[in-house]
């Protein structure tokens, strides 16, 4: 693996956490499954292997304005399990997707009007009906695309978010949010527009947006210069009002022209239990309680040595670069993604937080991830790295934790690592 | 360098004929303040041109940079260096923003160990490498003035440098007739040369080049039946050798 359409771009666990889907560069979506625990093999319980590959978007030109529309999957969510099948949502900057993916373990044998290879049988030749009869057959995972939700994103689309009532879901841009029943195609409701009339007003954008997970008429959207809105559907259909307006204050003596960039969230998730909400910016992940407007609750720093270096990442533009962040299971834990693929967990209960690293070199198959240290100045102890030696090209962005366990998948550009605590 | 942007203080405005740099605590001398400000000022404006050749331009990225430029002019107009620069000292000033960004370049070059040396030749277009020499950058930004690296200034240009910023977000919307003239008014051919240049498919439009271009070329093949196509005239000609037609 070494070309760019292999670079993942979303990860996502199911709500049961059996299935973790990777969206990529190329418009492929790629579905882990976790094996079944099995006494005849006990380490492979709680692997996760292939379960099915397809291709979810392709690249597209749009003739109106001359531009290439990119095939990368920028989101994928999954919605609740109703039935047999599974099924995601996935999308790129212009267009949403519902994919289907069932299992095929059983075909039919014995058709009366076929052959077995399926050549028509000549009806006056047949002389007796039998009932076809299901044999077993190799299992096959199947996707196909029940719905596709297009041309209602005049820009890019960042986010997109299933609501708890099961019915309908958000899709975001980077000026307005979309509600979207998932039954109906043709059409969307806009509920947030922050285009000004003049573009050239234009000075702050949309760059998520998500569900709560309990109240369905509740959603929260953050913006690039460090705010986050809350509305409530029930005031109105348009919710440029919004009901909570979070924000923390500048902290005068370390204003730089850096400090909006710096402040601009990259992503905002909901706890769990829904009482909390966390954002992440470019160098700390904050936690809010959804009750508290005026500032977070938890401030945790992610790479606060890269505050000094902050004009060189303008220049070669990580300063934009957009991590994402997510809570544990129960909420006890938060990780986000840095550079030099490292990753940092931060505990909320014990207040300990760990860098560690998703490469090859650094970590053979069960064995247990050995905590990293940036040096931040002075001298450099054995096993620290300085910050001049990060390599800025390695970032996570994209992470994910299982809903119920201590499992974690980390992306690490065209790698994906999976990791879990050792169960005795 | 990257203390004084991470650290720097706010410049409050400046008290009269006080030198303002003095008052401020925790920042390094002026002229080396001026120069990595200016220096952040050309990066800034060379990003906002890069955006433009971009497949698809980032409105986020965009939007950020441009409030950063604005804040770097705000501050500047309140320091009154946005203003017309003595003449023995301007022959000075570009060769002063070279070294700066040449410096911050350095750092970063040996980064990624392959961006080339600034062109320093090149008086006007301080700081660019040249690659983007061959982009003249007043003219992408569609400034009626001749120069925004330069910091003497009257009215005029100021309102160029903010007109080309809201002419940067104008292009990532389609544009309505009525303004397609605006757009073209300050064009001269040669732009098409660059168009040609840069997509290396004479004659296409569909080169998907970014929003800069992409205005022009789509503002020059309007729908059908726009009214604005019979305004267009000689400008019709020019489109029609590009898209071939």
């Amino acid at each position: 693996m070494g070309s760019h359409s292999d670079i993942i771009s979303t990860v996502e666990f199911n709500y049961s956490g059996d299935l973790l889907a990777t969206g990529d560069k190329g418009g492929r979506v790629v579905i882990f499954q976790r094996e079944q625990e099995n006494k005849s093999r006990p380490h492979s319980r709680g692997e996760y292997n292939v379960y099915s590959t397809f291709q979810s978007h392709e690249p597209e030109f749009d003739y109106l304005k001359s531009l290439e529309i990119e095939e990368k999957i920028n989101k994928i969510r999954w919605l609740p399990q109703q039935n047999a099948a599974h099924f995601l949502l996935s999308t790129n900057d212009k267009t949403i997707k519902l994919w289907k993916i069932s299992e095929r373990d059983k075909r039919a044998e014995g058709y009366n009007l076929k052959d077995e290879d399926g050549r028509l049988r000549d009806p006056f030749r047949i002389t007796a009906l039998r009932v076809p009869i299901l044999k077993p057959m190799d299992l096959m995972v199947e996707a196909s695309p029940r719905r596709i939700f297009a041309n209602a994103h005049t820009y890019h689309i960042n986010s997109i978010s299933v609501n708890s009532d099961h019915e309908t879901y958000l899709s975001a841009d980077d000026l307005r949010i979309n509600l979207w029943h998932l039954e109906i195609t043709d059409r969307s409701f806009n509920i947030v527009d922050i285009k000004p009339v003049n573009m050239e007003e234009l000075t702050e954008v949309i760059t998520a947006a998500e569900f709560h997970p309990h109240q369905c008429n509740v959603f929260v959207y953050s913006s690039s210069k460090g705010t986050i809105r809350l509305c409530d559907m029930r005031s109105s259909a348009l919710c440029d009002r919004h009901a909570k307006f979070f924000e923390e204050p500048e902290d005068p003596s370390s204003r730089s022209f850096f400090s909006e960039i710096i402040s601009s969230i990259s992503d905002v998730k909901f706890s769990h239990s829904g009482r909390y909400m966390m954002t992440r910016d470019y160098l700390s992940v904050k936690v809010w309680d959804l009750n508290m407007e005026s500032r977070p609750v938890e401030t945790h720093q992610v790479h606060e040595y890269l505050r000094s270096k902050l004009c060189s990442l303008y220049e070669n533009d990580c300063i934009f670069d957009k991590f994402e962040c997510c809570w544990s299971g129960s909420d006890s834990a938060i990780m986000t993604g840095s550079y030099n693929n490292f990753f940092r967990m931060f505990d909320r209960t014990t207040r300990r937080d760990v860098t560690l690293e998703a490469s090859r070199e650094n970590s053979k198959p069960r064995a247990s991830l050995k905590p990293r240290k940036v040096c931040t100045g002075g001298k450099r102890k054995k096993d620290e790295i300085s910050v001049d030696s990060l390599d800025f090209n390695k970032k996570i962005l994209h992470t994910a934790w299982h809903p119920a366990e201590n499992i974690i998948a980390v992306a690490a550009t065209n790698n994906l690592y999976i990791f879990q605590d050792k169960v005795n | 360098m990257g203390t004084m942007f991470a650290r720097g203080l706010k410049r409050k405005s400046a008290e009269d004929g006080e030198d303002v740099e003095g008052g401020l605590a925790g920042t390094q001398a002026t002229p080396s303040y001026s120069l990595q400000r200016q220096s952040l000022l050309d990066m800034s404006l060379v990003k906002l041109q890069l955006c433009h050749m971009l497949v698809e331009p980032n409105l986020c990225r965009s939007v950020l940079i441009a409030n950063t430029v604005r804040q770097i002019q705000e501050e500047m107009t309140q320091d009154g260096t946005w203003r017309v620069v003595a003449p023995q000292a301007a022959g000075r000033a570009p060769l002063d923003r070279l070294v700066s960004t040449e410096i911050l370049c350095r750092s970063v070059r040996e980064q990624e160990g392959e961006r080339p040396a600034p062109d320093v030749g090149d008086g006007r277009m301080p700081g660019l490498v040249p690659g983007l020499s061959a982009v003249p950058s007043a003219q992408a930004l569609r400034s009626p003035q001749s120069s925004l690296w330069e910091v003497d200034s009257s009215r005029e240009n100021r309102g160029g440098f903010q007109k080309s910023l809201d002419q940067i977000f104008e292009t990532l919307e389609s544009k309505t007739p009525g303004s397609v003239e605006e757009l073209f008014s300050d064009v001269d051919s040669s732009y098409y040369d660059l168009d040609a240049v840069l997509t290396g498919m004479v004659g296409s439009t569909q080169s998907g080049h970014g929003s800069g271009l992409q205005a022009f070329t789509s503002a020059a093949t309007p729908p059908p039946g726009s009214s604005c196509r019979s305004d267009l005239g000689e400008l019709d000609h020019a489109v029609e050798i590009l898209v071939e037609t």
